[in-house]
């Protein structure tokens, strides 16, 4: 069955695709998107894919994603395309990309880095030294952070 | 390069060749007023014997004047001030701000903060730069050179700053063999592992000590563990002393950063492989010829 015939088209809007399947609420999760928005959010999970295999697709209707919130997205699924919908034409396809610096958006494992001080005029950053599998290190301790804890901290669990 | 105004945040800000010229300035013997009306501030939040005489003696012997405290008792720090503002307010009064501190990458962020040159005297449990300098220094002059030696180093690899900037260090050489012995939970972090580019090993004290030229004692840092009942599982698990020294080179020589508690025995000292108190000592000129390239 087609995904267009599990989920219906969006006006305007956001359709994230090629999620990896299981992820798609951890996206919403990252998003901040719990439902008591009014936003109309669709969602499907573990449909066929030609590229992944499986994946997760998520729409959210009436909203745009800024590219920060992209950047963050990447963290959990690198595979992600997002489409911005207006009028139920694509105007826009930006693939999901990593940067190789995440400032702003995790904390450091470490509890005995400068970053986890509390009032210190400092924010947590770190370098991307792994893509696949996701692995950062911080540019202040020198500690790594692994994908697990990447996802756990951005999925709030 | 010169280092004019440049922070000394990790030993891997610097090159062999920076290394090298530092140490022939250090080993010149040369006494100067190139500090003469500089103001070195010296902000040790955490406790320090070695590293804060000495940079306070080699700010002295370039004729400079040095500001600092190594308490945050009497301090606005014991009423609450951040570290960020105090660093702030000794860049106002400063030409270079030395820092040791207990939390990692607080010397970076000082340096950040600060237009004034920062040199890194030890934060955390990775980075103590200038104490890798003066442990190079050691063996560069003892041993005529760092290439092709047979490394030990022993102790808390795991916590230990002077021990993890030793091995940093030297990646910018080429050793013939390090052998890492400690106890399993005190085996170093991957992070560490993962940035050495030289041929090292696990290993255990009696069966590489006959190979050895350097050995590198660290003390088990009680200060730095997270869980106190971890401490107690692997306190005393080493200790050299006279007797198993038989065993090792005539000419091998044993470094420790110092302080020592109780993983070297006093009758060491007295055996020609005993160099920890020159390697402290050496702290002088090494330090005062990293302020003479780095104090604008």
């Amino acid at each position: 069955m087609s995904e267009e015939l599990v989920v219906r088209r969006i006006s305007n809007g956001t359709v994230i695709d090629h999620i990896p399947s299981g992820r798609a609420l951890k996206v919403l999760r990252i998003l901040g998107i719990t439902g008591e928005e009014g936003y109309m959010v669709s969602m499907v999970m573990n449909v066929y894919s030609k590229k992944l295999g499986k994946k997760d697709i998520v729409k959210v209707e009436g909203r745009e994603l800024s590219s920060e919130e992209v950047n963050k997205i990447a963290l959990v699924a690198p595979t992600a395309t997002i489409n911005i919908v207006r009028d139920y034409e694509v105007v826009e396809k930006r693939k999901v990309e990593l940067p190789d610096r995440i400032e702003g958006i995790l904390r450091c494992v470490n509890p005995k880095c400068v970053t986890n001080a509390p009032r210190e005029a400092v924010h947590p950053s770190f370098r991307v030294i792994s893509r696949k599998p996701l692995k950062l290190v911080c540019e202040y301790c020198g500690e790594y952070l692994t994908e697990e804890e990447v996802i756990a901290q951005l999925a709030g669990t | 390069m010169s280092f004019r105004g440049k922070d000394v945040l990790s030993i891997l800000d610097f090159t062999r060749n920076d290394l090298e010229r530092l140490f022939r300035i250090a080993s010149s013997k040369f006494e100067g007023d190139e500090l003469k009306g500089k103001v070195v501030a010296l902000a040790f939040f955490e406790p320090s014997t070695r590293t804060r005489l000495s940079f306070e003696t080699a700010t002295l012997r370039l004729g400079g004047g040095y500001i600092g405290f190594d308490a945050i008792q009497g301090t606005s720090i014991a009423k609450g001030e951040t570290f960020s503002d105090t660093i702030r307010m000794l860049d106002a009064y400063a030409d270079v701000i030395v820092v040791r501190h207990g939390l990692e990458g607080a010397a970076k962020l000082a340096a950040e903060l600060a237009k004034a040159p920062v040199i890194n005297a030890g934060d955390g449990s990775k980075r103590h730069p200038t104490q890798a300098m003066i442990d190079l220094y050691t063996v560069w002059r003892e041993k005529k050179g760092i290439d092709n030696l047979v490394y030990g180093v022993l102790g808390d690899l795991r916590y230990g700053r002077a021990s993890s900037s030793f091995l940093r260090a030297l990646n910018l050489y080429s050793p013939k063999k390090v052998y890492l012995i400690a106890p399993k939970s005190l085996r170093p972090k991957e992070e560490l592992l993962d940035t050495l580019k030289i041929p090292w090993e696990f290993s255990n004290l009696e069966e590489v000590l006959p190979e050895l030229d350097v050995l590198y004692v660290t003390r088990i840092q009680k200060e730095r563990f997270p869980d106190p009942a971890e401490y107690e599982r692997v306190k005393g698990s080493y200790r050299i002393d006279a007797a198993l020294l038989k065993n090792a080179k005539e000419d091998m020589i044993i470094l420790h950063p110092l302080p020592r508690v109780d993983e070297i025995a006093l009758d060491v000292d007295s055996t020609p492989h005993a160099l920890y108190f020159k390697q402290a000592a050496y702290g002088v000129p090494i330090r005062m010829a990293l302020l003479r390239e780095v104090v604008p």
